[in-house]
């Protein structure tokens, strides 16, 4: 373990567009080098053991579990955080209709909500209201009881398609 | 019309929510420490054990290491701690030592606790400290640990009992003696935790040449940490600062000292250095605080006529190995006994209550603390009166609610109660649920073999609890909430609160209270809490108190700096100041129209005091405090219903609709309070259905991982509707109650009722929770060996599925 722990194998990959190369030890969960090593720490650390979603990142476009990820697996890839979905403005309107109608308390399941939901709303069709909970089945929440968000994502949903919720 | 009038009562979105969708939420483990060690703690691996010996060497030579921290080490440095309540009768209560001296009690005590220039060695060290234990016996069951020949949790205690009291009038003997109809109900609660999402954090960093400590952490109470930390640790207040940033989820758990994060505290002491320490968590589940495992026994007496005679209540507590310093863990048995049957009329009632200590992780607040318990216990009793009378369940609840017009009573159990709204609250709920449509609805499907359950629950929710809770037990928790103002020379208003803010949106509340107020928008006034440095002295966040009490302060502070507005502006207006009008941001004199903007007033007042006619220097800040005066707290009511559907093949539970109706008094933010309330419902949903801390009978821990441990996710809610009748608090001039805790209070005595609505006819009911599948299957197969219903037949051979 110790010597695990001593050995760094060199990564490089692309974060929210940057080149990243760096040094890292294989044990290092991707969630723990993002927030660590790059300080974007708008990826959060809720169980380590994949099953809130808090840590979802995307991973040449599919939205991972960053704690399920060691950081040299994301070797040679295009990673996207929620920092970065931010200031593409990719999902500026699903963040405004999130502010709007408080799907968040805490805010520490929010950016994992927000990478979930920016997926369900790639969908060709508008999801329903049990397609979107079900989308969200792993995506942990203690403090809103999920209505609100659902209500934030299924009205965006509505309005990418031009229909008034 | 200016944008400030009627802003309280609007959804205002919050201002900190446009930081937490772009991923900029600062929490404490996303707040940089140049230099920090990072803590791993060895844990007890037993739930009763003696050390014999920490051997720490291997652990010391490991990569990283700075320090190994034992018990010794922290001698001298940080005192135990000692929960003692002088207002109860309660026997001493045992040393709490921040890591383990001679004996651990629980599984997941801190023994030993490694300093590492990372997290990773700090772990990796951690496995190589050889602790060595004797096992010693542990007691789990509460039950067993009130028996005379238990083990004792914590050895040279004289028993396990940690308060053993009653109740009420007592005189409940005639009652039932004299009671047309006597019903009984009997719940098993079965121990939860309140995993919120973000573990429990700090860091705290020392400077031995200031003497100052400051403490970074994730908590409601930051100025009762304080007070903890200058105590245990010797240090006087004004150099300890506590500051409590983002907070991801509390809930009642971050409202103690736990050992570990003392421990953290005085080894920052101890080195000299910046300490942190975050929770992983397996650790969160074995050591954040636990809560409601209880037993409750209740039985109602009746009139012919279906009137509430007396209520008869035996309440046992399990609380784990200790009491959590400083507020203890009493409170949820307390509340659990006193407070069934609180939403109605009766003449008599005796409650008892034994609360004792068991090898289990020590149990604390959650959201209600014994309230949600009270509520489900009476709101089943009721129930099951209405089957055994034959009236319908919500008649019964009218017949015997407590009269709106009673302003403030003591109720035969010896609470004071307020003014309730029961009524109007049960006819709104009613009416939303299309309650009559619904029992056809149900009846028909039955004929179909489709089992579906309708239940309602009322509820009194203790909010906003002034000095006579923690001040009276000499516990050092301000009763009382803090709000400082002072106007910027822009024109806007800085504001401080002592109030702090978890995401329930607390700063937005008082943001538009003080805009109300002043004649400005929302958005022109900031908000700041959490920090020990810069807030007046109050509470925080605890007992659904932040808009009760820290937004009547922030009206007091803002009518205040209205006040100095005026009368400066009619120095320099050159009118009365009853003939200014504060609004769109500036002063309108009616005498003689002149205007003038609060940016220009503000300039004058700090830049141009020179300009001031007669002089002087202006003060433009107030600063002003609330505690509850005259009353205990303040009483909320409401009442929830619910529709199920159980399927009887699977013991699945499908909750379809939930209804709330609640009376919080004035709604200052309506989008932030339908969500305190949905937020709560989901919780109170989720420990009559999922949520378990499970442990063997050796006082193991089992599921301790969020895969195991389960709760409430999207797919499992139904949509939440929401109504209020809003009867504003006369107690206060803002007239706002509590809110935080009333959806978790009523949700899970209405989900008890639908469920056991829809085993009526097979006649099966339900006695403890969670509802898991195996247990309603177990329920549905004791029913089926006792009853004769046809409706049972093919599923008779039920017990293989329970292992």
């Amino acid at each position: 373990m110790s010597q695990a722990s001593k050995s760094s194998v060199d990564v490089a990959f692309v974060v929210n567009g940057s080149a990243i190369s760096e040094q890292v030890a294989p044990r290092i969960t991707l969630v723990d080098f993002l927030r660590q090593r790059l300080g974007l720490t708008g990826s959060h650390v809720g169980c380590e053991h994949g099953v809130c979603g808090a840590c979802h990142v995307r991973v040449d476009g599919q939205v991972l579990r960053g704690c399920l990820l060691l950081a040299v697996q994301a070797d040679g890839a295009e990673v996207q955080t929620i920092e970065g979905l931010s200031s593409s403005g990719e999902i500026a309107d699903l963040q405004e209709a999130f502010v709007r109608r408080n799907a968040m308390q805490c805010g520490f399941c929010t950016p994992g909500m927000l990478m979930i939901a920016a997926d369900i709303l790639a969908r060709r069709e508008v999801p329903s209201r049990e397609a979107i909970r079900d989308a969200l089945s792993g995506n942990y929440c203690r403090c809103t009881g999920y209505q609100s968000i659902v209500d934030a994502i299924e009205e965006v949903a509505l309005a990418r398609h031009g229909i008034a919720a | 019309m200016t944008e400030s009038q009627g802003i309280m009562g609007k959804g205002v979105a919050r201002a900190d929510a446009r930081r937490l969708v772009a991923g900029a939420g600062c929490y404490v483990d996303d707040i940089g420490a140049p230099g920090a060690l990072h803590i791993a703690f060895v844990r007890s691996t037993h739930a009763h054990a003696a050390i014999l010996s920490v051997d720490t060497a291997a652990a010391a030579c490991m990569p990283g290491v700075v320090r190994v921290v034992c018990a010794g080490d922290l001698e001298g440095i940080c005192k135990p701690m000692q929960v003692a309540m002088p207002g109860l009768n309660m026997p001493t209560a045992s040393l709490q030592y921040p890591l383990a001296i001679d004996e651990v009690c629980w599984q997941g005590a801190p023994v030993a606790a490694i300093a590492a220039r990372s997290r990773e060695q700090a772990e990796d060290a951690a496995e190589h400290v050889l602790v060595e234990y004797e096992e010693l016996p542990a007691v789990v069951d509460a039950q067993q640990a009130l028996t005379p020949d238990s083990p004792r949790a914590v050895l040279g205690r004289e028993g396990n009992m940690a308060l053993d009291c009653t109740f009420g009038n007592v005189n409940v003997a005639a009652s039932f003696a004299a009671a047309a109809t006597v019903v009984e109900q009997r719940i098993v609660f079965d121990r939860q935790t309140g995993v919120s999402l973000e573990s429990r954090g700090i860091i705290a960093a020392f400077s031995p040449l200031s003497g100052e400590l400051t403490v970074h952490m994730s908590h409601q109470s930051p100025f009762q940490m304080r007070e903890v930390f200058s105590e245990l640790l010797n240090l006087p207040n004004h150099r300890v600062r506590v500051v409590c940033p983002d907070v991801g989820g509390a809930f009642g758990l971050k409202l103690h000292a736990y050992p570990d994060e003392v421990a953290v505290a005085a080894i920052a002491i101890l080195l000299g250095r910046t300490i942190r320490f975050q929770a992983d968590r397996l650790e969160s589940f074995l050591s954040d605080a636990h809560a409601r495992e209880a037993i409750g026994v209740a039985r109602l007496a009746l009139d012919s006529a279906g009137r509430f005679l007396a209520f008869d209540v035996e309440a046992l507590s399990g609380l784990g190995a200790y009491q959590p310093y400083p507020r203890g863990s009493v409170g949820e048995g307390l509340h659990m006994a006193q407070m069934v049957g609180a939403p109605y009329q009766f003449d008599n009632f005796r409650a008892r209550l034994r609360a004792v200590h068991q090898n289990k992780s020590p149990t604390g607040a959650y959201r209600g603390v014994g309230q949600p318990l009270a509520c489900t216990l009476t709101e089943t009793l009721v129930d099951r009166a209405a089957r055994a009378i034959g009236m319908d369940p919500a008649e019964l609840r009218r017949r015997n609610f407590l009269p709106a017009e009673h302003t403030s009573r003591t109720t035969p159990a010896g609470l004071e109660m307020g003014a309730v709204s029961l009524q109007p609250c049960l006819d709104t709920l009613l009416a939303m649920m299309q309650y009559e449509d619904l029992r056809r609805e149900q009846q028909r499907l039955r004929k179909q073999r489709v089992y579906r359950g309708i239940g309602i629950a009322s509820f009194i929710e203790m909010t906003a609890v002034g000095a006579a809770l923690y001040g009276a037990n000499q516990i050092a928790v301000a009763a009382q909430e803090g709000c400082s103002v002072r106007l910027e020379p822009s024109g806007t208003v800085l504001c401080h609160s002592s109030a702090t803010d978890q995401g329930q949106g607390v700063r937005t509340g008082i943001a538009q209270i003080v805009a109300q107020a002043l004649g400005i928008g929302a958005a022109d006034v900031t908000v700041r809490a959490g920090d020990t440095a810069s807030s007046p002295v109050g509470g925080g966040a605890w007992a659904s108190r932040g808009m009760a009490i820290g937004g009547q302060a922030a009206l007091l502070a803002a009518e205040e700096l209205r006040g100095k507005i005026l009368k400066l502006g009619a120095r320099i207006l050159k009118t009365p100041a009853e003939q200014i009008e504060l609004a769109d941001g500036g002063l309108r004199s009616a005498a003689n129209a002149r205007t003038l903007s609060l940016a220009e007033l503000a300039n004058i007042a700090y830049f141009r005091q020179h300009q001031l006619p007669g002089g002087g220097c202006p003060e433009l800040s107030a600063t002003r405090h609330y505690a509850p005066q005259g009353f205990p707290y303040l009483t909320a009511n409401g009442i929830q219903g619910c529709l199920v559907e159980v399927d009887i093949e699977t013991g699945m539970i499908g909750v379809l609709r939930l209804w709330v109706v609640h009376d919080c008094g004035r709604v200052v933010n309506p989008l932030l309070v339908d969500e305190q309330i949905r937020g709560g419902v989901a919780q109170g949903i989720g420990g009559v259905l999922y949520e378990h801390c499970e442990y063997s009978e050796s006082g193991q821990l089992s599921n301790g991982t969020l895969a195991d441990y389960l709760v409430p996710m999207a797919g499992e809610l139904p949509d939440i509707e929401v109504a209020h009748v809003a009867s504003v608090a006369a107690e206060t001039a803002l007239g706002a109650k509590g809110v935080g805790e009333a959806g978790t209070i009523g949700a899970g005595a209405a989900l008890w009722n639908a469920v056991n609505d829809a085993l009526a006819p097979l006649g099966a009911a339900m006695e403890q929770q969670p509802f898991s599948p195996d247990r309603v299957l177990r329920a549905l197969a004791v029913a089926a060996r006792t009853s004769t219903s046809p409706a049972l037949a093919p599923t008779a051979d039920i017990d293989s599925v329970n292992a």
